[in-house]
């Protein structure tokens, strides 16, 4: 596995995206800190960007380096090369080198203005982690789009929508469905209706650690009010990792079923 | 060495084996035939787990290959259709092999072998295909595994490079190399190949020397005799 990680990783390193994302991130961090004079504000600009942007492009790097690169998957295959180590391989390729431009693009600028003398190093700290998760679960979760379909304009299209569903619209179905139904107790169904959606779910997860009840909204109040700081974010963290693990098995396992 | 035993395979309503029973000796030149959508390549393909079959079991030397992977150490393919990642040279493709599969100082003697040094720099994605056939039988033949599958081998090579294939065939058989080849170059099969299977609607129509085949129908030219099976059986 170890061994397509790197190629994977070699190869995504030569190709010019890897450096838009790096140098987007950078420039992002640069103006935000040194326009804004204000860290902790930069810091919640930055938590909007990373809850729309990251998921938008760990889907859509995943989707077409898995059809890129479907040439390479084949001549591999035919190797004494474990299936699972090649799928795994490849996508963790994807997911640790976009990782990488996140947190390398946006922690040089924090390091460079000071950040290790400040107090919010852990608010920036939690952003990075989930900014991290964000791009595991939508690598992973493009990856299974890609297995699933065959046709590359089919499986890009329905990328593109499961992430515009995710950002977007579930929150809007959300308001609507609570709006609707609004005479009956909703806080477990807004609990379990967060828990599904992993963007929701990082949101709250940032704002419990920085603590902003302005921010926190409908959902993340009745969150903070029924799991408590310290448990929520135990249990948002939980959520997320379960986000990564069972995306991941559903690959390996359709990986492993599929026919080349 | 291989055997297929009750091999079934569907791609959606299409069946394209179907139970198909086969069991190939070791040391020999066996050509598979049959017109196209036979099942060639995907009896190749399941024999190399890339495609898993719905029903049967493949043999290689007495074990089944049933999600096992080690065995393909002692496989080298050539696929039909030479796709290889674009934005690498030749160099760094065979190194990468090398890297995943094992050591191996054959490659550089194969490349002399089929005039490829003036490529060696080149990316991938700029060479024509019959360059890119011969970049796909280096990396077959760098290792030395006792079984070759050479699906399609001929495609897009000149006169000179197919003689050198058919040395190249004929001399790592020598060393006891079993080689499975698809072709629909007859004359190159008839040159080369000790054995026939033919291959109909996913089952073995007919396996045997190709003096047999020409014995069987009657024809004494190996292209008719296949033309002869093809056109009786309407396809």
């Amino acid at each position: 596995m170890f061994k397509i990680l790197k190629y994977s990783f070699y190869d995504l390193s030569r190709s010019r995206w890897s450096y838009v994302y790096f140098f987007f991130y950078l420039l992002l961090g640069i103006v935000l800190l040194f326009l804004n004079n204000n860290l902790s504000n930069a810091v919640i600009t930055l938590m909007n960007v990373i809850i729309i942007l990251v998921p938008l492009i760990g889907t859509i790097f995943g989707i077409m380096y898995y059809y890129n690169s479907r040439e390479f998957t084949e001549l591999l295959l035919a190797q004494p090369i474990r299936r699972s180590s090649i799928f795994l391989g490849q996508y963790l390729g994807v997911a640790i080198s976009l990782a990488l431009s996140l947190v390398l693009g946006l922690g040089i600028p924090f390091i460079a203005y000071g950040l290790f003398e400040s107090a919010i190093i852990w608010d920036f700290v939690s952003l990075l982690t989930t900014g991290m998760f964000l791009t595991f679960i939508f690598t992973a979760l493009a990856f299974n789009i890609a297995l699933s379909n065959e046709n590359k304009i089919k499986g890009f299209s329905y990328a593109i929508l499961m992430w515009l569903f995710l950002a977007v619209i579930y929150d809007g179905l959300f308001l609507l469905s609570l709006v609707y139904f609004q005479e009956y107790p909703l806080d477990k169904f807004s609990l379990v209706a967060t828990m599904l959606n992993p963007i929701d779910l990082s949101r709250i997860l940032i704002i419990l650690k920085l603590d902003i009840a302005a921010l926190l909204g409908y959902t993340g109040a009745v969150f903070k009010q029924f799991f408590g700081t310290g448990l929520g974010f135990f249990l948002a963290m939980g959520m997320l990792t379960l986000w990564v693990i069972l995306p991941v098995l559903r690959m390996v396992y359709v990986a492993k079923k599929k026919d080349f | 060495m291989v055997t297929y035993k009750g091999l079934n395979k569907k791609f959606a309503k299409n069946v394209v084996l179907n139970e198909l029973d086969l069991s190939l000796r070791t040391g020999g030149i066996i050509a598979i035939l049959g017109p196209n959508g036979s099942g060639k390549t995907t009896m190749i393909k399941s024999l190399l787990g890339m495609v898993i079959p719905d029903k049967g079991d493949i043999q290689l030397n007495d074990q089944s290959i049933h999600n096992q992977w080690k065995y393909r150490n002692n496989i080298d393919y050539l696929p039909q259709i030479a796709n290889f990642p674009g934005n690498l040279t030749v160099t760094e493709l065979i190194n990468m092999i090398k890297d995943l599969r094992g050591r191996t100082t054959k490659d550089k003697e194969l490349i002399e072998y089929f005039k490829l040094e003036p490529f060696l720099k080149s990316k991938l994605g700029t060479l024509s295909g019959g360059t890119k056939q011969k970049v796909n039988l280096v990396l077959t033949f760098m290792f030395d595994s006792p079984l070759v599958i050479l699906d399609e081998p001929t495609s897009g090579l000149d006169p000179i490079s197919m003689i050198r294939l058919k040395e190249l065939i004929q001399k790592e058989n020598a060393k006891g190399k079993t080689i499975l080849i698809t072709s629909h170059i007859m004359n190159f099969v008839e040159e080369v190949a000790d054995e026939i299977v033919f291959l109909l609607e996913g089952k073995i129509y007919f396996q045997g020397t190709v003096a047999e085949i020409k014995e069987t129908t009657g024809q004494p030219d190996f292209e008719h005799a296949i033309a002869s099976i093809l056109s009786d059986n309407n396809v």
